[in-house]
């Protein structure tokens, strides 16, 4: 490689890296896939062929450089190569969120101006034929699975291996330009543009540059010792920051191979078939799990339950210890042991968590009790504090300084600023480029010097220089009375508890706290069945006075564990509502991220927020839903309003800042 | 281009439509003294989705049977691919390449849904008992082919989340698409669907009929099909048998069948002379 460079040794692009692998570590596997039962694998030296051979074939088709290529689909090997390769020819690669519909996909494939799309299926090819009307730019369509599609129109639609196809037959005719093309890349170009979902107004693109993503990749391999013979599973949104550091940054840093389920809805049976050493998922991946795990207890026999619950006891006792190096007795060593080989184990394999040696979640703030779960087993599960804009990295947990109410010490060459209200700003070598065509945008988020604000509140603790974040800067608020409101503190308590799906706590500028709670269909929905409780749908089950006085006991229990913090316990939930739906993505309800878009539910439940403050006990509701494929509904419920017992709290200490 | 010659053609979505495949030559099929039908005669042809409709009782459950070979026709001739079809067993009939679905799902309740569709594969395994259960040379590679088959058709019909689970704890419109799933394996000339659609839901409805001409468009595959839901025939058939009464009482293009007077007499309940 003859490319000057002041850092990484010329490889300053992801395909530079590519190259690099190909060359070091040619036979080791770097995709696999499950397909047809079996798992297919790709090496790197097969990997850089497939991708070069794609690369020729966009060339072929007339990408050119500066080009934004759109790529629409679920975590599989193609789609990753798809990214390479665009990056490969100067092309910036565009993911979307596969689910999104096809007013959402308009929107960002418009402001991007995408001349292509590579996507999934006839699914994704419906969906762009549907708005491409209105997309001026967008010309070439390509696709992965032929199937339905063969009677389309082809003038402008090409299947994924006849371009690579074609790609190859032209290499002759294309590989100085390719090899010209990818000589140009430096850390200063783009690597990737992501539309970061934004839980108010429209998505924007976050672009971010070679460096940004290869120095944090490598920074964060090196902080936990990432190898080639590490293993991941990839099926988080590849529309998502996180899976693009994960699978492709730290990937093509390392030479560890991506494994790529078979389905969405194989997902579990794949994890447990791959083992990953290396594991990522946001805290509801968990929760579902924690979730399932504690059902399936419930069903057990009682001595398998109790057996169970000895060890869970135990492991809660000494497990975070014994993972932390701590001193643990010489007794309790022995029996956690034992229980390993009876319990945890076995538990552990199930949930296909075996092998992890570091385990990540982030994205939202886990339940200290489930993130104690996981570690008490020997799981080393460690919170990261991120953001797109960041290229993920801003703090993250060092091993043996563990804990759930922090998000750990600022990452590597990350540094962290924290102003007078408690906004936390950050700079780092990650610090995205800008947001695509919203200068305004750009700088409202980034001043002259680099420094980036989060929108978070948080502060360092003393001691120990860990961040420990409240909640997002405009969500925290003071209520009536001056106490600190921090809504997602208590909603992440409540959330917790298995039969609760989400919450959301009002309260800002009030005399008290109220809530909404969203029941889990598959836990509640089996406790209704052990206790021959029957319904006919979610709503009847969510209004069922017997559910309502499940969730008031863990209302009250939240409160009592809200009390304690004298800083918050003016959070105390007096009044809340089962909700007749669950929030929803499709509604706008939620990002696809599955955040709460906090303001716009207050606006739409309106009516319900207000039942709440009132007074009333009952109350009448209309509420419009949208199905899968954009038709729109509307249920009509009548909702009960309980009051939960509150702990009396005499002084309200403010927080000092 | 008409649908009723015998010439090959292609259909407006690009289908190719060949010869006739199957004839029913005059049946007439008797229980004791009911007559369950009476005179039938219809065909089908090559690469073709072929309904067979008609009111409660009018028969075509019968006709499926005689189609299958299950039921033997005092009177009249099956002819398949060109020549008269002599009294058959069942599993000869399969060996023909006809396969089907029922009405009643019947599939191996306590097998996974794997296994189910391993067994469609039978006829295609020649091995004898003895080498299959021994499990070397020949047998496993045999094996290891039919596996790949399964595993496409298990891929196509989107049921890899349940590969390996049990039959019997599956929901009724899963246990539909398995069956389906077994009955493809077996790759057959001519798939008979009996009622594919009852009993289920308008989504699952739509992804079923989804899959059933997806099964016609990519693997060519001939299919005739019995159903009630009269909207999803007349979208998914090329051609229509109405029967009503043991009598056939309209044979065309959905169209044609819509606006005939004796089909909307008998949907309608105009009395019977």
């Amino acid at each position: 490689m003859a490319q000057p460079s002041e850092t990484a040794g010329g490889l300053e692009s992801i395909p530079a890296l590519l190259l690099r692998n190909a060359k070091q570590f040619g036979d080791k596997a770097a995709y696999r896939e499950k397909e047809f039962g079996i798992w297919q694998s790709w090496t790197w030296a097969e990997t850089e062929k497939e991708i070069e051979a794609l690369a020729l074939g966009l060339i072929n088709l007339g990408v050119n450089e500066g080009d934004f290529i759109a790529i629409i689909g679920r975590n599989r090997p193609h789609f990753y190569w798809s990214m390479v390769a665009a990056q490969s020819v100067g092309a910036i690669p565009v993911p979307l969120y596969q689910d999104s519909a096809a007013e959402e996909m308009a929107y960002v494939l418009e402001h991007c101006g995408a001349r292509f799309a590579i996507v999934e299926d006839q699914e994704q090819v419906d969906k762009v034929i549907e708005i491409q009307e209105r997309l001026h730019q967008f010309e070439h369509m390509i696709y992965i699975d032929p199937r339905g599609l063969r009677k389309y129109d082809h003038h402008a639609l090409h299947e994924f291996s006849h371009v690579q196809d074609q790609g190859r037959a032209a290499r002759d005719e294309w590989i100085e330009d390719l090899k010209a093309r990818r000589a140009k890349l430096t850390y200063e170009s783009q690597c990737v543009m992501l539309y970061t979902s934004g839980t108010t107004g429209k998505p924007k693109g976050v672009v971010l540059s070679n460096r940004n993503i290869i120095v944090s990749a490598k920074n964060s391999a090196e902080f936990d010792h990432l190898g080639p013979g590490d293993e991941v599973l990839a099926y988080l949104p590849m529309a998502w920051v996180g899976d693009f550091i994960f699978s492709i940054g730290q990937a093509y840093w390392t030479g560890f191979c991506v494994n790529c389920p078979e389905s969405a809805d194989t997902m579990m049976t794949d994890l447990r078939e791959i083992g990953p050493t290396y594991y990522f998922a946001p805290p509801r991946v968990f929760e579902t799990q924690l979730t399932n795990v504690m059902i399936r207890m419930e069903d057990a026999g009682k001595f398998k339950k109790r057996m169970f619950d000895r060890a869970m006891a135990h492991a809660k006792k000494v497990g975070p210890n014994i993972l932390d190096g701590k001193p643990v007795g010489f007794m309790d060593r022995l029996k956690y042991k034992f229980y390993d080989l009876m319990i945890y184990g076995p538990l552990k394999n199930t949930l296909g968590l075996s092998r992890v040696r570091v385990g990540y979640t982030a994205g939202e703030a886990i339940g200290p009790e489930i993130f104690d779960f996981y570690r008490s087993l020997g799981i080393n599960l460690k919170q990261l504090y991120g953001q797109t804009e960041a290229s993920v990295f801003i703090t993250v947990q060092p091993d043996g300084e563990v804990r759930a109410d922090t998000v750990g010490v600022p990452a590597p060459e990350v540094e962290i600023r924290i102003n007078d209200e408690g906004r936390i700003y950050y700079r780092s070598p990650g610090t995205f480029v800008e947001y695509y065509k919203n200068p305004e945008s750009t700088a409202d988020t980034k001043d002259a010097e680099g420094w980036v604000d989060t929108g978070d509140a948080g502060f360092f603790e003393e001691g120990t220089g860990h961040l420990r974040i409240i909640d997002r800067a405009k969500d925290v608020g003071k209520m009536a009375d001056g106490s600190m409101f921090a809504p997602k503190y208590v909603e992440n308590k409540l959330k917790f508890y298995p039969d609760i799906l989400e919450a959301v706590l009002f309260g800002a500028g009030k005399e008290y706290c109220v809530a909404f709670i969203n029941i889990d269909l598959t836990a509640v929905g089996n406790w209704a069945e052990r206790n021959n409780i029957g319904y006919a749908s979610y709503q009847e089950l969510a209004g069922h006075p017997k559910v309502l006085d499940n969730i008031q006991s863990h209302v009250e229990a939240v409160n009592r564990s809200v009390a304690d913090d004298p800083m918050l316990s003016g959070c105390q939930i007096h009044r809340f509502v089962i909700l007749h739906k669950e929030l929803d993505a499709d509604d706008g309800e939620m990002t696809r991220t599955r955040k709460v878009r906090r303001a716009f539910v207050a606006d739409k439940f309106n009516d319900i927020v207000e039942a709440l403050y009132n007074g009333s006990d009952k109350v009448s509701t209309e509420t419009e839903v949208t199905y899968e494929d954009g038709r729109k509904g509307a249920i009509k419920a009548t909702l009960e309003i309980r009051d939960a017992k509150v702990v009396p709290v005499t002084t309200h200490k403010v927080a000092a800042e | 281009m008409s649908v009723n010659d015998n010439e090959p053609y292609v259909t407006a979505d690009g289908r190719k439509i060949g010869g006739v495949l199957m004839e029913m030559k005059n049946i007439t099929l008797r229980f004791g003294g009911v007559k369950a039908i009476t005179d039938i005669s219809f065909d089908i042809r090559e690469g073709e989705i072929r309904a067979i409709i008609g009111p409660n009782g009018a028969g075509k459950s019968s006709m499926l049977n005689v189609i299958s070979g299950f039921y033997i026709p005092q009177e009249g001739e099956v002819w398949y691919k060109g020549a008269p079809r002599p009294q058959m067993k069942p599993y000869e009939v399969a060996q023909q390449g006809i396969a089907r679905t029922f009405q009643n799902i019947a599939l191996f309740e306590g097998m996974t849904v794997l296994d189910n569709v391993m067994t469609g594969r039978l006829n295609h395994m020649k091995t004898g008992l003895l080498a299959q259960a021994i499990w070397k040379g020949k047998a496993q590679a045999e094996e290891v082919e039919n596996r790949e088959v399964a595993e496409k058709i298990i891929d196509f019909l989107e049921i890899q989340h349940i590969r390996k689970t049990p039959v019997a704890r599956l929901p009724y419109g899963l246990k539909k698409r398995v069956e389906l799933a077994r009955a493809l394996a077996a790759q057959p000339s001519l798939l008979l669907l009996d009622e594919p659609m009852a009993g289920m839901n308008v989504e699952e409805k739509e992804d079923m009929s989804r899959f059933i001409l997806d099964v016609n468009d990519e693997f060519g595959t001939t299919i005739a099909l019995i159903e009630h839901d009269m909207g999803v025939v007349m979208d998914l058939s090329d051609r229509v048998v109405v029967m009503d009464y043991g009598k056939k009482i309209g044979d065309g293009t959905p169209d044609e069948v819509r606006n005939n007077q004796n089909v909307i007499d008998a949907y309608l309940g105009v009395a019977h002379d």
